[in-house]
């Protein structure tokens, strides 16, 4: 890439002649490079920068002011609600990820390396999957007559009269919340650690048994730095998922508790468009400070 | 496990209403025109109406192509999103469809235009709640955004309320209604007899309030002023300390586990009740019919300390004039003139000029909907379906009744912004 722009350059202040290879030469990537630059352009960079712009914006109910005003971010930024929000869906997500990254390892471990034939690997891959022909929602509302006082969990522990009276605590708690988070996002996590132990050259891990190693070691020194780059995937998936999260959070907790982006929706609902996009700009710059910090920790360029 | 299977009912009445506006255009645009076409079928008018989604009915639409040959076009906002449209986009409507407390925020924008009563033929027939704001000669006037106190503007120009009823009429009322709690007969295993009830340490972890900050206020100032912790000058236009006051006891109440959710939408009202995660919370009166649909007890619980109301109405856009402006007069008449709100009064509700609409109800729907009789035979639901068996009784009465003892109405309050940022920490907290 560098070449290809320097190179010429150079040349054609020398040479005038070998003018016309310099533009097809450079402009190739440049072209290449188009059609994905136009979408992300359109798609993503223009809808951020307007988010950004009127994040400065004065408003009331009815309208939005371009100024310039600092007042959405010291009202975001100087409220205890956003700390403790904020707080709140850090630990969601903290709790979140470490369940799926162990159950997400488990799961693709077990595909991986116990299931002998790739046929059966993809037929048991593809079981995993089933559930994402529901919708999301559908998905999560099951929830809610399993775990209900007079659910599905609670009326079958009374009648084997395991529990007096109905656990309170399952429905409309955090349990609740992250108990569905974790059903919905585990297959994010179980993908990309399944595709990198499937490249783990299996010479590698015969190598160790014949260095003495035993299982666990071969698991630790050998398996787990290997699947590193798919656990970073995952992680980002998860993630970026639970942070933005706001229909999970409002329908299992029964409304009680508090995520940022139920905090950016109930201002959007009351059209406090400049509040919500002074608390999306904070949460955009905080997800990407996370994920920066996990792609520091683990290169998944090279490790792929 | 209720849940699962009576999803469905819980949210087709609802669905009725929100997708009944969306299929309005194009039922309507396409259908034939039926009936007594007057000279509006020739000419091919047609009022482009917004609003909060209650009144927006395909049946009402349908009607009115029917009978006045006018084509309604009807858009459904929430009732935010409508306050802003009708001030940012005044050219997108011809007819506001709004609630009174939203054009307390609107109209003095300048982007409506008064009606005149002398042409509302019905003018005389709409009920004195929405001109005097007294139901009857010796009522209490209401706290909140009481409708008569929007209801009128000094002069055709004017954007300043006017305090008594004057020739200009800012809005034609629709359709309004008294809110209270519901609760589950069966489950709460004692009378209920006011909003203090809610907080009964008998119902800790089985009460829910709704999670919609302009309407939790008011109920749970009338909890707050059935406790007797705080006698509010105006429920309807706290100060920053009372507001201080509700929300720091609101979050008290939840962390101590008194609530076991806040709900949102119609349906998760209706299946918070129906599976008896909650045997007593706000609720709005068709949620009550959902569940009741359902075979589960379910009872609109009259309160002494009376009723929250809301009320919406019709406004007529700046722009509108000629021919237009005669159609919208000839669609207002017509709304005010029976058909509509006989067909409102059978969901619950109840329209603007009830005398006119006894005419198209049957002997035993006027006496179970609007006089609180029993029901001699089944009473029906608009679409046919069983709404209530006979010998049942309406919860809380006669309209007189229940529109008699409004303590309050829905309303925007100065401090709304402070208000809102409060009831945020409230359900972070």
């Amino acid at each position: 890439m560098t070449v290809a722009l320097n190179q010429p350059a150079t040349v054609a202040a020398t040479k005038p002649a070998r003018r016309r290879r310099f533009s097809v030469a450079a402009l190739a990537p440049y072209l290449q490079a188009t059609p994905l630059a136009l979408i992300l352009g359109a798609f993503l960079l223009l809808p951020i920068l307007m988010i950004v712009v009127v994040s400065f914006w004065d408003y009331d109910f009815a309208a939005m002011y371009p100024d310039f005003l600092t007042t959405n971010y010291a009202d975001t930024l100087g409220s205890w609600v956003t700390w403790k929000t904020y707080l709140n869906t850090l630990k969601y997500a903290g709790v979140v990820w470490a369940l799926t990254l162990i159950i997400g390892f488990w799961v693709a471990y077990f595909l991986a390396f116990h299931i002998r034939t790739t046929a059966m690997q993809m037929v048991l891959f593809l079981v995993c999957t089933v559930p994402f022909l529901t919708s999301n929602i559908i998905r999560m509302i099951s929830w809610i007559p399993v775990l209900g006082r007079n659910g599905l969990v609670n009326s079958t522990l009374v009648q084997l009269r395991l529990i007096p009276k109905p656990i309170e605590w399952l429905l409309y708690s955090e349990f609740a919340v992250v108990l569905a988070m974790v059903h919905l996002y585990t297959l994010f996590m179980v993908t990309p650690i399944f595709n990198t132990l499937m490249r783990i050259d299996k010479s590698l891990i015969e190598a160790a048994r014949d260095a003495g190693a035993s299982g666990w070691q071969v698991l630790w020194n050998v398996i787990l730095p290997l699947a590193k780059p798919g656990m970073a995937i995952g992680t980002i998936f998860v993630v970026t998922l639970v942070m933005a999260d706001f229909s999970t959070v409002q329908v299992m907790s029964g409304g009680q508790s508090a995520s940022v982006a139920l905090m950016m929706k109930n201002q959007m609902s009351l059209l406090q468009y400049p509040a919500a996009a002074a608390n999306a700009v904070v949460l955009l710059v905080l997800v990407l400070l996370m994920v920066a910090g996990i792609l520091r920790i683990v290169d998944i360029r090279k490790e792929l | 496990m209720t849940n699962t299977t009576n999803k469905k009912t819980g949210i087709s009445r609802r669905s009725l209403l929100k997708t009944g506006a969306a299929a309005v255009g194009f039922a309507a645009g396409s259908g034939a025109i039926t009936g007594f076409p007057t000279i509006w079928a020739q000419s091919n008018i047609t009022l482009r109406q917004f609003g909060t989604g209650v009144s927006n009915l395909n049946a009402i639409a349908d009607k009115c192509k029917a009978d006045l040959g006018i084509t309604l076009e009807m858009t459904a906002t929430d009732s935010d999103a409508a306050a802003q449209r009708a001030v940012t986009q005044p050219d997108s409507y011809d007819i506001a469809d709004i609630e009174y407390w939203i054009a307390k925020k609107v109209y003095p924008t300048g982007v409506m235009q008064p009606m005149d009563v002398k042409k509302l033929k019905y003018y005389d027939k709409i009920v004195p709640l929405f001109i005097t704001g007294k139901l009857t000669p010796d009522s209490v006037i209401a706290q909140g955004t009481a409708p008569h106190t929007v209801g009128f503007v000094e002069a055709q120009d004017s954007k300043t309320f006017a305090k008594e009823p004057t020739q200009w009429m800012t809005m034609v009322p629709t359709i309004y209604n008294a809110d209270t709690l519901g609760i589950r007969p069966d489950l709460v295993g004692r009378d209920i007899t006011t909003w203090a009830d809610i907080m009964d340490p008998a119902f800790k972890g089985k009460a829910a309030i709704l999670n919609i900050p302009s309407i939790g206020i008011m109920d749970a100032a009338m909890i707050m002023e059935a406790m007797g912790n705080i006698k509010y000058a105006d429920k309807g236009n706290m100060t920053k300390e009372e507001i201080d006051k509700t929300i720091d006891f609101l979050i008290k109440a939840k962390q101590d586990g008194q609530f076991r959710a806040f709900w949102k939408s119609f349906d998760e009202s209706v299946n918070l009740m129906a599976s008896g995660e909650v045997v007593i919370q706000s609720m709005w009166s068709p949620a009550v019919a959902a569940v009741r649909s359902k075979g589960i007890a379910c009872k609109y619980q009259p309160l002494k300390e009376g009723y929250r109301s809301w009320g919406g109405g019709l406004g007529l856009a700046a722009h509108l004039k000629g021919a237009e402006l005669d159609a919208a007069y000839e669609y207002i008449n017509w709304y005010l003139s029976g058909w509509v709100g006989a067909y409102l009064n059978r969901q619950g509700y109840y329209s603007a000029a009830m005398d006119t609409a006894k005419q198209f109800m049957s002997e035993d729907e006027w006496g179970y909907w609007v006089d609180g009789k029993p029901a001699k035979g089944d009473i029906l639901a608009p679409d046919g379906k069983v709404m209530e068996k006979a010998g049942a009784v309406r919860d809380g009465g006669s309209f007189v009744e229940r529109m008699g003892k409004v303590a309050c109405w829905n309303s925007v309050m100065d401090e709304d912004r402070y208000m809102v940022k409060r009831w945020n920490e409230f359900i972070a907290a």
